[in-house]
């Protein structure tokens, strides 16, 4: 092995540590820790951990601190995002039962996160409450909407007003999830793929 | 007069709604094109001119910042309007319930990539925590009991609690007690119709004795042992001793008498009584 590429393996070895394993009480690992972890070239180093996650269908996710993504980050943007790995593809409804979700909360977590988005950001509590009940049962409503506070895909403030908070914006592909519903309809009119 | 104070009380009641109405779209989200800014900002320079007083300008400022909120919450949804990220509302709402549940769960599978993190104990961790385990001193040597002090019991004489300030050279109400004779021989001696006036029988040689006195004769007063006459247009105070404690004085509404004995009055009556 080259003198530059054991550099370089074990740099991403350290980043794989940092970034698998939680260090703080939300997941993610900051620009700034990573550089002082890694050195300056760590965006180098994610890039190169990147190609090698691709096989395992996982990515490197970056974060910015603005909600529109940088074409070409600078270094100090880099620095205030925050890392995390994601998985790259998609999965299966099955797949998702085993991670923990059910069918009902997932697909009110995409309600709520898709009406949030076309509210521009913010809704009303009651509204998303309202929205839900409609194919949930009124007892689960509060309780799930509390969930995803809790795990992060959602905030609220003193005037029960909704926000998507820091998971969504690392989990979700939002463009894509709009894009996905509002072309739902014709979808709808081909065969139900659920298993 | 009367239809300016109308106009400005007009022009009061329309800024308060004005700044209620930005209130609710920034706090409950309504559209913040419902608020006409151009008309709003008609109104804020119709009565501009009327306001004379502090608080009115003060409203009209916060007329005027709630507004630019307002203008701020406009410029957001034009531009959050033109990016790939709007969809109308009702027309999300329409598809979200004619979408069946799995079907929107498909959809948002697709574009869900959840975070992936490892929860697991290593080998080094593990090894590291033995490690400290074995330098850990036990809690019985850590929090050792501190020897508790040892004291030597001894009998105090009264002079010793007096020199700690522990107690007074006098216990209170034998003070209080002598404090009543003494003011009953001075009325006796010195008083006229008896009373006698509060800074002949207050003021002492020192201020400081002066200003114990008065924090005495107050509790001679407050317990019924004499009773205060007030002359404001003389700008004078008697104290006037009763021959027994009236018991009853505590039951009574009691009516405080602010009484400045400052240096400065102290003074004066020194003065006043050389003189």
């Amino acid at each position: 092995m080259s003198k530059r590429k054991a550099y370089y393996a074990g740099k991403v070895k350290r980043a794989v540590h940092m970034l698998f394993f939680r260090r703080h009480k939300n997941p993610g690992v900051k620009g700034w820790e990573l550089r002082r972890s890694l050195g300056s070239d760590y965006p180098k180093v994610l890039s190169i951990l990147d190609e090698h996650l691709k096989a395992l269908d996982l990515q490197v996710k970056t974060v910015f601190e603005d909600e529109k993504t940088p074409e070409n980050p600078t270094l100090e943007q880099l620095d205030r995002a925050k890392f995390y790995v994601t998985l790259r593809g998609e999965l299966t409804p099955k797949e998702a039962k085993m991670v923990g979700w059910r069918i009902d909360d997932l697909a009110g977590l995409a309600i709520t996160i898709s009406y949030i988005l076309s509210k521009g950001g913010k809704a009303p509590r009651k509204e998303v409450e309202e929205l839900l009940n409609e194919k949930l049962p009124g007892w689960r409503v509060g309780l799930n909407i509390d969930r995803y506070i809790r795990y992060g895909y959602l905030a609220q403030d003193g005037n029960e007003q909704l926000y998507l908070d820091w998971r969504t914006r690392a989990e979700v592909d939002l463009k894509a999830l709009m894009a996905l519903l509002l072309g739902a309809e014709s979808e709808s009119k081909s065969p139900n793929k659920v298993e | 007069m009367q239809p300016r104070r109308e106009q400005i009380g007009i022009g009061r009641e329309k800024l308060q709604r004005i700044i209620e109405l930005c209130k609710d779209v920034e706090e409950h989200s309504l559209d913040p094109f419902t608020v006409d800014v151009n008309e709003i900002i008609q109104i804020i320079r119709e009565y501009f001119p009327a306001w004379e007083k502090p608080e009115d300008l003060c409203l009209d400022a916060e007329a005027i910042n709630r507004l630019a909120s307002v203008i701020k919450l406009q410029t957001d949804w034009v531009r959050h309007r033109s990016t790939s990220l709007y969809a109308d509302p009702s027309l999300l709402q329409e598809k979200i319930r004619t979408a069946g549940k799995e079907e929107l769960l498909n959809l948002f599978l697709k574009a869900w990539h959840p975070i992936v993190e490892l929860e697991q104990i290593t080998l080094n961790s593990l090894s590291e925590a033995l490690r400290y385990w074995a330098a850990l001193s036990p809690l019985k040597e850590r929090w050792k009991d501190f020897p508790s002090p040892e004291f030597e019991a001894a009998p105090t004489s009264r002079n010793e609690l007096v020199s700690q300030k522990i107690l007074g050279e006098k216990a209170f109400t034998e003070e209080l007690e002598s404090l009543w004779k003494e003011l009953k021989d001075a009325v006796r001696l010195r008083g006229v119709d008896g009373k006698i006036s509060y800074w002949d029988f207050v003021g002492a040689e020192t201020y400081e004795e002066t200003a114990h006195r008065a924090f005495m004769v107050s509790f001679l007063v407050t317990y019924g042992y004499a009773t205060l006459e007030v002359r404001p247009f003389e700008e004078k105070i008697y104290i006037k001793p009763f021959e027994k404690p009236l018991r009853r004085a505590l039951k009574r509404q009691l009516v405080s008498v602010p009484i400045v004995v400052s240096r400065e009055e102290w003074e004066k009556w020194r003065r006043d009584r050389t003189s």
